[in-house]
């Protein structure tokens, strides 16, 4: 489907939330088919679309199933046959995904996934952090952050021409944070139907079961065989979308003026301390930066757009100038670094920089993350350069109540 | 019986009959996704409306993959006793029962996994289908067929 018959007549600028851009974005996409279920804070995507659905907006179908792996299986089973399909959730509905995450992108089917980024359980909380994006990690999936409405429309939009590219054919995920992004309503400047519409445009069918002239059989098993020669080709296809995403970036520039990059960067190029995050953080510490700035300290920013496939190249190009890179985790790391911290510190290894690398964990389940704590994030790791040597450890929890917690010692 | 041989063991070819065959291709040649093709080239007929062994199946094609060796016991046919009802052909799980114009041709026994529901719904008596076990030749179950059962045995 390109367009839905319906043309729904925007305001130039729109009070969205996260989930309104999102349902909007997928109104506009055209999708074919919306397989769901509802979990907090991702409902109101669904919900959204639900309601444009039922007001006549939408031409597509909407399946209301039983859980999460139903709602993938649903989106898969329509990819398969021939439909643009996508679907929403979050946390522990991510979790429950997790099975038909890797059959979607093994089956190199152009699914698209609006993740609100929520905590894993347990505790249970409904609040923002990064777990189940991480729990993506090697899942398949091409992993782009948005950190608010306007760049959660703009890059669910984008997804579909990603994931439908025919050199691509690989799903996607859009994500935000949880209520930071999805729950709170600003100024979002949409596209007309017509201009989005076209962008997306016409799903393209590979080897559908529904053509009839040449019968197929999807989702296949191999043994010893086969498989390690369909997980090199799936491989490829991801570790070549960069061009292809870059491209999409550039087109979508043109039409909207809003320009994405693989690798987003803020006042990076003559910074001594970086700070390397995901999502709402990277708004926030912005204004930390330029705080920071006007007392001398030379701060940046950098943050991957495109969370998978790694840019390691790029990372390590962006960061050859920095003398402390303080990279911040909002995940429960499981016993280990932070993932941002071994993305970053993979790719930096076999270059001349040698920056003070640190990890910080923050803002698990939610927890607030202030431009105050920002400066002083910034302030510590000046330190830490003037000293020419880390503080105590690697990984800091920070914002926790009680002792401190530190690990991975460098001292001694 | 020749013809009817002919007909069950021309609905397989050899994988080294196909040109550019799976088994001489890289990664980057595979088709993308878990996906294989049913056929050789596009199709223009409706697939039902031509027998098996004039279809033009690729390599891919499930038919080309041998699964008999999941079997410990299998099914015999007794030519002499058969009234091509065509149960047999209905009942099996695994389209293993081959006919043509209904009337019985054999058993395909590279699919055929011994499951015993063809014997089971054969209604001769005695039977036209008897399960013996995988080692026995054939032409040897045929000389030890069961006897007519009489009334209430």
């Amino acid at each position: 489907m390109t367009q839905n018959k319906r043309v729904m007549e925007l305001n130039d600028v729109e009070i969205w939330d996260g989930n309104a851009s999102n349902a909007q974005a997928l109104r506009q996409a055209g999708v074919d088919v919306m397989a769901a279920y509802p979990i907090t804070p991702s409902t109101g995507t669904v919900e959204g679309y639900a309601n444009l659905h039922a007001n006549g907006y939408i031409d597509g179908e909407i399946v209301m199933v039983e859980s999460e792996h139903a709602a993938m299986s649903g989106c898969i089973g329509a990819s398969a046959a021939g439909a643009r399909a996508a679907t929403a959730t979050a946390s522990q509905g991510l979790a429950l995904m997790i099975e038909t995450l890797y059959q979607a992108s093994g089956m190199r089917l152009p699914v698209v996934l609006c993740l609100i980024n929520r905590a894993l359980a347990a505790p249970l909380n409904v609040n923002g952090d990064h777990s189940d994006l991480y729990l993506t990690n090697q899942s398949g999936w091409i992993s782009i952050d948005a950190c608010n409405p306007q760049e959660a429309y703009d890059l669910t939009l984008c997804a579909f021409r990603i994931a439908e590219h025919k050199d691509v054919r690989l799903p996607v995920i859009s994500n935000q944070d949880g209520f930071m992004t999805s729950h709170t309503a600003q100024n979002v400047i949409p596209l007309s139907d017509e201009v989005a519409g076209k962008f997306v445009g016409k799903f393209l069918e590979v080897d559908s079961m529904l053509n009839f002239d040449k019968p197929v059989t999807h989702g296949v098993q191999t043994e010893s065989d086969w498989h390690m020669e369909h997980k090199a080709k799936q491989n490829d296809a991801m570790m070549n979308s960069p061009k292809i995403i870059e491209e999409v970036f550039e087109e979508f520039a043109k039409i909207s003026g809003r320009k994405y990059n693989m690798v987003e960067e803020y006042k990076l190029e003559d910074a001594d301390v970086v700070i390397a995050c995901l999502g709402t953080t990277f708004e926030t510490a912005q204004i930390a930066v330029d705080n920071m700035r006007a007392k001398g300290i030379k701060a940046g920013l950098i943050m991957p757009r495109v969370f998978r496939p790694t840019r390691v190249g790029q990372l390590a190009d962006m960061l050859q100038n920095a003398k402390a890179v303080v990279c911040m985790d909002r995940s429960a790391p499981g016993g280990q670094l932070g993932i941002l911290f071994q993305d970053i510190s993979s790719a930096l290894i076999n270059t001349p920089a040698r920056p003070l690398m640190s990890n910080l964990i923050y803002g698990l389940g939610g927890r607030d993350m202030t431009v105050n704590e920002l400066e002083e994030i910034i302030s510590d790791a000046q330190t830490d350069v003037n000293a020419g040597k880390l503080k105590g450890s690697i990984q800091t929890w920070i914002g926790v109540r009680g002792p401190e917690l530190k690990y991975y010692s460098v001292e001694g | 019986m020749a013809q009817h041989n002919e007909v069950v063991t021309n609905l397989y070819r050899s994988t080294d009959t196909f040109e550019n065959s799976i088994w001489n291709q890289g990664w980057d040649e595979l088709v993308p996704g878990a996906a294989v093709y049913s056929f050789n080239g596009d199709i223009d007929h409706t697939v039902v409306n031509v027998q098996p062994e004039n279809r033009d199946i690729a390599e891919t094609n499930s038919m080309n993959k041998y699964v008999g060796d999941w079997r410990v016991v299998k099914p015999v046919w007794n030519l002499d006793l058969c009234i091509d009802c065509q149960n047999c052909w209905l009942y099996c799980p695994d389209t293993s029962i081959i006919s043509r114009d209904k009337e019985m041709v054999g058993i395909d026994y590279d699919h055929c996994k011994g499951c015993g529901i063809c014997s089971e719904v054969c209604p001769t008596n005695p039977k036209a289908l008897v399960m013996f076990t995988e080692q026995i030749k054939n032409e040897d179950a045929l000389n030890q067929w069961p006897e007519k059962k009489k009334k209430g045995e």
